[in-house]
């Protein structure tokens, strides 16, 4: 009887643990939400924009990397593809409304996703690196040529147009608060996704592939949809980026910009929620204040610096690292 | 004048010479990726920057020293090899038990350090270097004219690859690298020192690279952005090829140069995408690649 009364009370004690460690999330996720909706009476809402758009690129990364445990290194492609269909559709299509610009910009990058999939995934590890960034440069010589692109002059003065029809995007503010909607669907998807019997697979297949193939989960699969779901996100940044600064780039297509949101990604803290959130704020706010400064040139070294010192010295990143902390002193 | 397709003689000989003279850079490149990625189980995506370090090197040390073609092309890859060993020593080795995916990142964070820093200093556009008297000219073969500088691009290019392949084949050391690549802890097991292998050999892989740089340095424009394009061409031929065997290497680089040099001919805008193409199309038929031994 001793001990079965022990055993409950331990149970009820982790549940009690849970719940409270579950209220903590909660109230923590309330302030950052209460901190990112008062944001635009500080800061200036381009650069806030700016920065929920890599952050939603990383997230969209680390569904794969932090997750799934595949390294993909040809993300910018997927930025590309949602970022050039929304332009072009809504410089050549002045009656389409901004929202369904957005929707097929991103269901490009999810078809363009289920491609590189097909193909990526019938190799494993630093293959698998190597293939999508091989891939990737495929599409980086499509949009140098394509017609549409602009070539190495990328595409200028996209409309930000009416969303809904309705609501005029030109007003800074109003185009925040739907960038900030874009990113919280996003970001929440990707919690959702994480939490659900779907990604405990992708978890598992992270942590010891052959493992989950003996178990009988068709690995391919989950991993191809894992990777069409990250292509579509990234998509889906590039789209709105597009429509905040109303131009698409070469840049967004370039092997750079995949290996930036990686280090956003490993920055912050792979496989945790907030770490390519933070990792983007990083990032974006050190390029744009190195800009301003004598040391505009050299913000390529000091991002291989910072990539250096990130692998060498805390593999966790700044999110993971504190998770660490915390479990360590705190229970 | 004689036609092949529709196309005249010279004109296509003139392309498939090209196309070696590329695919003899690719094969020295992906062989060095190879020779690394056996011991180290690493893809240094250095290699491109230290490819373009050993065009640099050859291209500073005449214009700070005058020292001349043929030392440099001995002396850059030693240089830079010397580096690569550092490197091993303080970074790589220091993550060796970690997953692979992290020293991939390290060796990319290296690349971009390397790249922007010389960037800063040299810029993008591109430094002369003059081609070494000897060279001057070429010779007449009938069908085509052919510079004398790229017939020794390729001899070259070729010696070290089969002077590589018979070392790791042949001799006691290389016999070490391949149980190192088999079995590294039984091979420290039987009293052999394997964190100086793996130095050597990673100090070695990265002086292939260079070796190529030196070589290119004449005919290429030398600049510090020279090596990201040319590496991400060579990963599609590692995985076209496989990195399972030297001469699978070799051989894979060679074919893709002359591949992409007959498309110049036949359809120009497809050149830069066709080895990436070539690459699909081998995933999907033969995914271990054409020389693989891996399932």
């Amino acid at each position: 009887m001793a001990t079965t009364t022990t055993q409950t009370d331990i149970h009820q004690s982790i549940v009690k643990q849970q719940k409270a460690e579950q209220r903590k999330k909660q109230i923590l996720n309330l302030v950052l939400l209460a901190l990112l909706l008062l944001a635009p009476a500080v800061f200036y809402p381009v650069f806030l924009m700016k920065i929920l758009c890599f952050a939603l690129f990383a997230v969209a990364l680390n569904l794969l990397l932090g997750y799934t445990g595949l390294l993909s290194f040809g993300h910018a492609a997927f930025l590309a593809a949602g970022s050039y269909t929304t332009g072009y559709l809504l410089s050549s299509f002045p009656g389409l409304t901004t929202e369904m610009g957005i929707i097929v910009g991103t269901a490009a990058s999810l078809v363009l996703g289920l491609g590189f999939g097909l193909v990526a995934i019938r190799r494993q590890g630093i293959y698998f690196a190597m293939i999508t960034l091989a891939l990737a440069q495929l599409v980086y010589f499509f949009f140098v040529q394509a017609p549409f692109t602009g070539g190495e002059d990328g595409m200028h003065g996209v409309p930000r147009g009416y969303l809904l029809g309705v609501i005029d995007l030109n007003d800074n503010n109003a185009m925040y608060y739907f960038v900030l909607a874009v990113f919280l669907a996003g970001y929440l998807l990707v919690q959702r996704i994480v939490g659900s019997p779907f990604g405990q697979v992708l978890k598992a297949i992270k942590q010891n592939e052959p493992r989950a193939v003996s178990l009988g989960y068709n690995v391919d699969r989950y991993k191809l949809m894992a990777f069409i779901l990250s292509a579509g996100l990234a998509g889906l940044a590039g789209s709105v980026k597009t429509v905040v600064f109303q131009l698409a780039s070469l840049n967004d297509a370039h092997w750079h910009m995949s290996g930036e949101v990686i280090l956003m990604t490993l920055l912050g803290g792979t496989g945790t929620l907030l770490g390519p959130v933070v990792g983007a704020g990083f990032v974006v706010t050190l390029e744009y204040q190195l800009s301003q400064g004598p040391l505009g040139d050299w913000v390529d070294p000091i991002l291989g610096a910072i990539f250096v010192l990130t692998v060498m010295a805390f593999r966790s990143g700044i999110v993971g690292e504190i998770q660490n902390f915390m479990r360590k002193n705190m229970s | 004048m004689t036609e092949i397709l529709g196309v005249p003689v010279a004109v296509l000989s003139g392309q498939l010479m090209l196309g070696i003279i590329n695919g003899a850079f690719y094969a020295l490149l992906s062989l060095g990726l190879a020779v690394i990625f056996g011991l180290l189980k690493i893809i240094n995506f250095a290699h491109g920057a230290m490819y373009m370090l050993g065009a640099m090197c050859t291209v500073l040390m005449f214009d700070a020293f005058g020292i001349n073609y043929w030392v440099a092309l001995f002396l850059a890859p030693l240089v830079v090899g010397c580096f690569g060993i550092v490197l091993e020593y303080f970074l790589l080795r220091r993550i060796a038990g970690q997953d692979h995916i992290y020293s991939l990142l390290l060796t990319f964070g290296i690349a971009l350090i390397l790249q922007g820093v010389l960037t800063n200093i040299y810029g993008v556009s591109g430094l002369r270097y003059s081609m070494p008297e000897v060279f001057r000219g070429g010779m007449n073969l009938g069908f085509m004219f052919l510079p004398y500088y790229r017939a020794w691009v390729i001899v070259a290019a070729l010696l070290v690859c089969f002077g590589t392949w018979f070392m790791i084949e042949k001799t006691r050391l290389g016999s070490y690298l391949r149980a190192g690549t088999e079995d590294s802890q039984l091979m420290q097991g039987f009293g052999i020192n394997v964190p100086l292998l793996i130095s050597l050999t990673y100090g070695f892989g990265v002086m292939l690279a260079a070796f190529a740089g030196a070589l290119a340095a004449p005919i290429y424009s030398v600049s510090p952005v020279m090596g990201s394009n040319i590496l991400i061409v060579v990963f599609a031929v590692v995985v076209i090829g496989g990195m399972g065997s030297i001469a699978g290497a070799v051989i894979t680089g060679l074919m893709m140069g002359v591949v992409e040099g007959f498309t110049k001919v036949f359809y120009p805008e497809g050149s830069a995408a066709v080895i990436f193409l070539v690459m699909v199309v081998v995933l999907l038929i033969r995914p271990s690649g054409l020389f693989g031994k891996e399932a």
